[in-house]
């Protein structure tokens, strides 16, 4: 089969749909505006629900893009694109122009910059950290409160971000509930003397393996589950972190003193793609993530003839999903260049 | 002294980290399945005593776990440990056990037979 498609976006779902696309004869232009393909993938130490490496996905997905029909550009942003007859013209930000026959946006999600829950204290108090800032610790191996001591006792905040209409995101971000469970998991492991306090709206552990790791942290790692938001974090005389939630389920406010509180962050539609949205008129969800043409069948699909979505700019989505995805928007793009072009 | 009926109000807050958690810990040893509670309410649901009285075992295990025990020695003498509770638990939890473990817990601990 003959064509050409441009991907915007080498992250997982970028990587893995110029690679299918690629073994289908077309040939692919792989535009990524950093330096490095991975996208978030790079961030993980490990992912959920097997605690794989995520290195381990991430050199999967470099081979799938050994391909003599692809040309990668890294460290290139794409400026705009116009739509010419059955043609795409897309302008990169360095000048150059790149014609094809179809256009796959996989721009990804950008993570909710939880300064915005002022209330929460990153930013303020050395010892609130992201659910990415551990990420970040479990690569290095250490653990540690701002003054090099291991934590004893740690709090994990739910739905940062997600389900908020004071930040604007009434969705859920799906994959935070399962991250504080690894994350929680992987604490305890790491720091076997420590207590974990997880502080939940819902608990969603609607994936595949989700429900059980959740019972095996009750089980076999004693985490606790609290049900209830924090609302506030401050700190006391001797600059330990102070929390205020209500435990619903007992009725009552409830206040605790934390070494370290790690905020999920939630996913948020990427400016990246906010702004090719806006550029190419795209149609975005109340969400502000692409909108699909059709809820069931038509997921990959947008308002523009020939221009197709893939993972996290659809919707938030875990890694299973992101690349079920890509190869789903394959098979559409397939399709379009077999038939629909014509 | 004159008494003008004034009084300072005991705050309602869990306060977590003053609490003992003696008793908890010495459930979760005796009856690990209580460490796979979610609060679901099925076993208050289901309890006879529940149906007649406040009496709520989701309740008090809540409050085990953030070491209320005061309110649970008065509670937990309700129970008439039939166990029908044991039989609807999603979870698995033995809590028929749970609540007789905790009685032994109140007893040994300080010395309260409930």
């Amino acid at each position: 089969m003959t064509g050409s498609v441009v991907v915007v976006g080498g992250g997982t779902a970028g990587m893995e749909a110029a690679g299918q696309l690629a073994k289908a004869g077309l040939s692919v232009t792989l535009i990524e505006k950093e330096k490095y393909l991975g996208g978030h993938l790079r961030e993980w130490h490990h992912l959920f629900p097997d605690r794989r490496p995520g290195d381990e996905v991430l050199s999967y997905l470099k081979n799938q893009i050994i391909h003599n029909n692809i040309r990668l550009l890294t460290g290139e942003g794409v400026e705009g694109f116009q739509k010419r007859g059955n043609d795409f013209i897309i302008n990169t930000r360095s000048g150059d122009v790149v014609k094809a026959d179809a256009v796959l946006l996989t721009t990804g999600f950008d993570l909710f910059r939880s300064e915005r829950k002022e209330e929460y204290g990153y930013g303020i108090y050395d010892n609130v950290i992201t659910s990415s800032d551990l990420e970040e610790m479990f690569h290095s191996g250490e653990i540690m409160m701002k003054n090099g001591e291991k934590p004893e006792k740690i709090g994990i905040v739910h739905c940062v971000g997600s389900r908020d209409e004071k930040v604007g995101n009434l969705y859920c971000s799906k994959l935070c509930c399962v991250t504080a469970v690894k994350q929680a998991i992987e604490l305890k492991e790491a720091l076997n003397k420590c207590k974990v306090f997880c502080f939940y709206m819902d608990m969603r552990m609607g994936g595949a393996l989700y429900e059980e790791l959740y019972r095996e942290a009750q089980e076999k790692y004693g985490i606790t589950f609290i049900r209830g938001k924090v609302s506030e974090v401050g700190v006391n005389f001797s600059k330990r972190l102070v929390i205020k939630a209500e435990d619903t389920l007992a009725g009552r406010p409830l206040k605790m003193e934390l070494d370290l509180l790690v905020l999920m962050a939630g996913m948020e539609m990427s400016a990246e793609g906010l702004k090719l949205a806006e550029a190419g008129k795209l149609e975005i969800g109340e969400n502000r993530f692409f909108a699909a043409s059709d809820n069931h069948f038509g997921s990959n699909k947008s308002n523009l003839k020939g221009l197709f979505y893939a993972g996290t700019c659809t919707a938030p989505m875990n890694i299973t999903e992101t690349i079920s995805h890509a190869r789903s928007a394959v098979s559409d793009i397939i399709n379009y260049m077999n038939s629909d072009r014509k | 002294m004159e008494k003008f009926g004034f009084t300072l109000t005991k705050a309602r807050v869990i306060d977590y980290d003053r609490n003992d958690h003696s008793i908890v810990d010495f459930i979760m040893e005796r009856e690990p399945s209580f460490k796979a509670c979610i609060e679901c309410g099925c076993c208050s649901a289901t309890c006879t005593t529940g149906n007649f009285t406040g009496f709520s075992l989701r309740e008090i295990n809540v409050l085990l776990k953030r070491g209320e025990n005061d309110q649970v020695r008065k509670k937990i003498k309700k129970c008439m440990l039939c166990g029908k509770c044991s039989l609807v638990c999603p979870r698995g939890v033995n809590t028929r056990n749970v609540v007789f473990v905790a009685k032994q817990a109140f007893q040994k601990f300080d010395n309260y037979a409930v």
